[in-house]
């Protein structure tokens, strides 16, 4: 008992726990931009699997660790593209499009990594981002080696949480955003294509989530192989319901999700005697515990999950 | 006057179906044009098609000489044409402000001016005589401060010709009259408006000139002052229909009571101390702009909602805390308020629909298993009884028209005998035909001994069919008035809460 | 370019639709053949006959559509109904694990045993998927995700189950379960192969499903709940009690599909038994466009697709993995073709 407790005094837990977070509080945005516009994206799963792949493999071909996440973005964005197309100008059912996009995107990153690269006895690695100290920030007490000495990408995701704050409440166009989401004739009728607006932003989105995925084999990792995602998109998908799609509230599911999944991890070294299947069952269950917590006094975008047809009410 | 607007043969099509049929219409500067016709008309489509919700086929529209390209609301907006929709277009869960902004500022900029936002709304709010609170959130708000804020929508946007698509649908008389003041101050400020109505005396009181569909089809124009309702009621339906009148006979035993009866739901009281008699052979109106409780009546004797306070009883019966397949088999036929939604399920086959609630009767099921020829004879006899045309059995329910749908849904209400039936909207959206078809058959099952419940936002409907009508106001009934003693004044009073009794107690 | 409601669906899209969409995938995934340097009309030469080509191969591709025909009827039920069960995979390793256990040592005739043991499975799968049903009408809370992340809370279940308390002491290498009695394995269907009774239990279930929702009251309200919920529960349909029917009947198709290939085929339990029978059984489904008939036909194409790839992959070097692209695209154009049938293009 006291071994658990003393684990939290530990430092590097904490770092862990920023780190572990990254491609939970890109995947929360990517899902949260797309559920705001009215668009339900399932395949967060494939696209972050995808983003993994790409990302890493343009690392593998000779590219540069910043041009692989941007690859594995635009791999991401792609991808978004086609569940745009079939959730909006065609109305096709968001829930099955989405299945499809993850099944098809997981299918075709194996395929693809199958293809290119050669695979030995071990999946051949890359060199990951490093951690950077901030200078001066990085030598508080405490705080400086938790928070001032993360991998780039880290820093990107926190920063991002920002960014997608910022531009969902103060301007124009995260005006139109979340009105997409909540009456798509409102938008209409204001001379806007709520149409554009909800591709544009699963498309978006979509480029957030397979960044998340990137950090899995660019930073956290440094091979690519199947299942690496682990049910990490579906957590996110929960996270957002969480965080009453709010940006802030994200952050902040997604570092306590990142929490107990780290801890869990340390406490198997402290704990005898109890399978390890059960700690790492600990991060789903609490996801479903978070969504029947939530779920009554969850604000849903009203018009989540509408497909918008011009002239039918 | 200088014509603001034309509408040069406007043509629009929907499949088999002609909604504009080479329509023509002016507008002048400062002037207020009625456009008038019954459900289906085409009076929506033709607007929707001006504000650049639809393209025409053929035709062209000119705002201002210029010609105006069609199926952008964005270039009626920037040509200064604003509409105020039927079925208001805002979001619930933000705020007036935010609903008024979107759309004009540049989509692309890095900040939102929000204070100056704010000032040019509350100057506008000011001018126009519409009172707002910008921070409020929209789901917050009654359903006539909704409207403003729909209309201060388009003048935030600088419109110079405002469009208001039936705008007194859901307000009361008091209401509308002020909104009607409002529109004539605003032609004062130079703007020019067409409202689209299908009540006569609006159009008479408020209106300069009067456009008249049917079908589709400009048939006529009129000054406002040189044509009566007679008149425009013709030209409106094209032919007399005459509706079923109801016949002075003696009423039975009570059936339907309701003492005191409280419904709350979510946390907000829908129905408060809500009393009411109905008798055998009786019909009771319940009149009332709509959102004043009638949905919540009507949930709870169709057995949706359960009195929270108060008895409903049937024939001696406790029947509130009964669910709906309890009211159904105690004997309660039910017509609900939409069709589409809750009525029938459209993907689903007549006989289908036919037998939906009574699927686990013994004549359409045994031992779990549905007795499909049985239902569909069942079916086939519905639509010979009730002259349900354009439908077999096997066909799929939302190829009906309106009023087919509707006599389905009444037949197999009606085949039963109920003892109580629930109309609620019974006409809402039909043709003239429809209605009295529809009228007949209630008329019928009341002569038959039915206890029924009308509720109809049809001043005309209730106090034709009723033999008494109460009003209905922010969740209470007034007490009931013969339909002899109901007059157009008694009923506007009644229907804004004026009500006699407590002017009495006061 | 607009689209616009059909009036009434001609029968021959129904037929057309999944053929137009089979072939939309394997076009798009030739191009991804011919990217490893290999004639995509050669590969998919390969595949047929690595599927079809033999007697044998013939019964492996029906063994592995057996489980995808169950698992495609436990889509397709919840489907029809809105009830967005993602827990097939779950649902099918707990009927698995529940059959093992019980049927470890189950001290009755064969006869008597097998049928017990299948019903095993059911219950099992049938109660996996009443929490989350239960959890969305209670709490409102989206089945799709609790559905999903029960898939993992299950295999680290089995994970721990076999590695602890249903532990096979002789099983060397990979952990597995304890066997189920060797007198409960269900009988060959084909001498010699691995073909077994198990698929005459799935065709028939697939007869039980369509007689279901056809002709009984429960199938009639199932179908009103899934087209119009406001309008079922106006006509006095019980949603929470429809949407629970609906539930446990789903789980329990899936459940029978794991119990089934455990007596049929594997005999114990392992983590790796099910390459993805829940997640394809919902491509099956949508590709039976939710038609009991129709998943057995889907399943066998996607059995098809599936063996067919092993043997292309050996054959020509085409990573295995293009069967899982070919299907997961199948399910895509699928419901691309759905949509015409339902709507019409218009200019």
């Amino acid at each position: 008992m006291i071994e658990a407790l003393e684990l939290l005094m530990n430092t590097s837990l904490w770092a862990a726990v920023l780190r572990i977070a990254t491609p939970l509080i890109f995947g929360v945005l990517g899902a949260l931009l797309c559920e705001r516009a009215g668009v339900l994206n399932l395949g967060i799963e494939g696209i972050m699997t995808m983003g993994a792949m790409t990302g890493w493999l343009t690392v593998y071909l000779g590219g540069d660790l910043w041009t692989g996440l941007l690859v594995a973005a635009m791999s991401g964005a792609l991808i978004g593209l086609l569940h745009a197309i079939l959730t909006v100008p065609l109305g096709l059912s968001q829930h099955v499009s989405g299945l499809g996009i993850t099944l098809f995107a997981s299918a075709l990153a194996y395929y693809l990594y199958r293809l290119i690269v050669v695979v030995g006895e071990l999946p051949p690695t890359i060199e990951p981002f490093r951690p950077i100290d901030v200078p001066f920030l990085s030598d508080i007490p405490i705080l400086g080696p938790i928070v001032f000495s993360q991998t780039m990408p880290t820093y990107l995701a926190l920063i991002s949480v920002v960014v997608m704050a910022y531009v969902l409440a103060r301007t124009p166009l995260g005006l139109a955003i979340r009105m997409t989401g909540e009456n798509p004739h409102a938008v209409e009728a204001q001379g806007l294509s709520p149409i554009h607006i909800r591709i544009g932003a699963v498309v978006a989105g979509s480029a957030l989530m397979a960044v998340g995925g990137a950090f899995l084999t660019t930073a956290a990792f440094n091979s690519f192989f199947p299942e690496m995602v682990q049910g990490r998109g579906w957590i996110c998908i929960a996270l957002v319901v969480f965080a009453s799609w709010r940006p802030g509230k994200a952050l902040i599911g997604a570092l306590l999700f990142a929490f107990f999944d780290a801890y869990q991890l340390r406490l198997q070294t402290v704990i005898e005697g109890v399978p390890y299947q059960l700690f790492l069952m600990a991060p789903y269950v609490l996801s479903i515990v978070a969504l029947v917590l939530v779920a009554r006094r969850a604000e849903v975008p009203e018009a989540l999950m509408t497909p918008y047809r011009r002239g039918e009410r | 006057m200088t014509s603001v607007l034309e509408l040069q043969g406007v043509t629009k099509r929907f499949g088999a179906l002609t909604a504009n049929d080479d329509v023509t219409l002016t507008l002048g500067q400062g002037e207020i044009l009625a456009l008038l016709g019954e459900n289906g008309a085409g009076k929506t489509t033709l607007m929707n098609i001006l504000f650049g919700h639809y393209a025409a086929d053929e035709g062209s529209v000119r705002v201002f000489g210029k010609e105006l390209p069609s199926g952008k609301p964005r270039a009626a907006i920037d040509a200064g044409v604003g509409m105020v929709h039927q079925h208001f277009t805002l979001a619930g869960n933000l705020t007036v402000l935010d609903n008024i902004m979107l759309g004009s500022e540049p989509l692309f900029r890095a900040t939102s001016s929000r204070a100056s936002a704010r000032k040019k709304l509350l100057q506008i709010a000011e001018r126009f005589g519409l009172p707002v609170l910008p921070d409020e959130k929209v789901s917050r708000l009654s359903v006539g401060e909704r409207q403003r804020v729909e209309i201060l929508k388009a003048l935030y946007r600088d419109a110079r010709i405002l469009i208001l698509d039936e705008p007194t649908a859901v307000l009361a008389r008091p209401e509308a009259q002020r909104l009607f003041e409002t529109l004539k101050d605003m032609t004062k400020e130079g703007l020019s408006l067409i409202f689209i109505s299908h009540k006569l005396h609006e159009v008479m009181a408020a209106s300069d000139r009067v456009a008249v569909l049917r079908a589709g089809k400009m048939v006529a124009e009129r000054r406002t002052a040189d044509t009566s309702p007679e008149e425009l009621a013709e030209l409106m339906v094209g032919r007399k229909v005459e509706r079923p009148v109801r016949q002075d006979h003696k009423i039975g035993a009570p059936v339907l009571v309701a003492n005191s009866v409280r419904v709350e739901a979510r946390g907000e009281t829908k129905l408060n101390d809500v009393s009411f008699t109905i008798h055998a052979g009786e019909i009771l109106g319940i009149v009332g702009v709509s959102g004043n409780g009638q949905a919540t009546l009507g949930a709870l004797v169709s057995g949706l909602e359960q009195p929270s306070g108060g008895t409903l009883t049937l024939e001696g019966q406790d029947v509130g805390p009964l669910g709906p397949r309890g009211m159904i088999r105690a004997g309660v036929g039910r017509v609900p308020e939409d069709r589409h939604s809750e009525g029938a399920v459209g993907e689903l086959t007549v006989w289908e629909n036919a037998v939906l609630e009574r699927l686990r009767a013994p004549e359409f099921s045994t031992r779990g298993f549905v007795r499909q020829a049985a239902c569909k004879a069942y079916a086939a006899g519905l639509i010979k009884r009730f002259d349900i045309r354009g439908a077999t059995p096997d066909t799929r329910t939302r190829l009906l028209s309106g009023g087919n749908m509707q006599k389905l849904i009444l037949g197999r209400c009606l085949s039963i005998g109920p003892k109580f039936l629930l109309a609620n909207q019974p006409t809402r959206g039909l043709d003239e035909g429809a209605i009295a078809a529809v009228h007949a058959e209630l008329l019928a099952a009341r002569a038959a001994g039915a206890a029924i419940l009308l509720i109809s936002e049809e001043l005309e409907e209730a106090v034709a069919l009723s033999d008494r009508i109460q009003a209905m106001v922010k969740g209470r009934l007034s007490m009931p008035i013969s339909a002899d003693e109901a007059d157009a004044q008694r009923l506007g009073l009644m229907m804004a809460g004026v009500w006699k009794e407590d002017a009495d107690a006061a | 370019m607009r689209l616009e409601r059909r009036t009434h669906m001609p029968f021959h899209l129904v037929i057309i639709a999944p053929i137009a969409a089979i072939l939309v995938a394997l076009t798009l995934a030739a191009g991804l053949i011919a990217a490893a340097g290999v004639n995509p009309l050669t590969a998919y030469g390969e595949m047929l006959r690595g599927a079809l080509g033999s007697r044998l191969s013939v019964t492996e591709m029906l063994t592995r559509a057996t489980p995808l025909i169950l698992t495609g009827l436990a889509a397709a039920v919840a489907f029809r109904a809105r009830l967005w069960n993602i827990g097939g995979e779950g649902q099918f390793f707990m009927g698995a694990l529940m059959t093992a256990w019980v049927g470890h040592s189950l001290g009755l005739p064969p006869i008597l045993a097998i049928p017990v043991l299948l019903v095993f499975g059911m219950s099992a799968g049938a109660a996996l998927l009443a929490g989350p049903a239960f959890l969305r009408l209670r709490f409102g809370v989206d089945e799709v995700v609790t559905t999903l992340l029960l898939n993992f809370i299950v295999i680290l279940f089995v994970g721990l189950m076999i590695e602890g308390p249903l532990r096979d002491p002789l099983a060397f290498g990979w952990p597995s379960s304890v066997p189920v009695d060797s007198d409960f394995r269900l009988p060959d269907l084909i001498a010699r192969t691995r073909l077994h009774i198990g698929l005459l239990i799935a065709i028939a279930a697939a007869g039980v499903v369509w007689l279901i929702l056809s002709r009984t009251v429960f199938g009639a309200e199932t179908r009103a709940v899934g087209l119009s919920a406001p309008a079922a529960a106006f006509a006095g349909i019980s949603l929470p009690r429809n949407l629970m029917g609906v539930a446990l009947f789903s789980g329990a198709l899936a459940g029978l599909a794991g119990s089934v290939e455990v007596l049929g085929v594997t005999a114990s339990v392992t983590t790796t038994m099910s390459p993805g029978f829940g997640y394809a059984g919902i491509v099956v489904a949508m590709l039976a466009a939710l038609h009991p008939a129709g998943v057995v036909v889907a399943a066998i194409f996607v059995a098809t697709v599936f063996v067919g790839a092993d043997a292309m992959s050996r054959a020509t070097g085409v990573p295995s993995f293009i069967a899982d692209v070919i299907v997961a695209l199948c399910l895509l154009t699928m419901l691309v073709a759905l949509l015409f049938t339902t709507y019409r293009v218009r200019k």
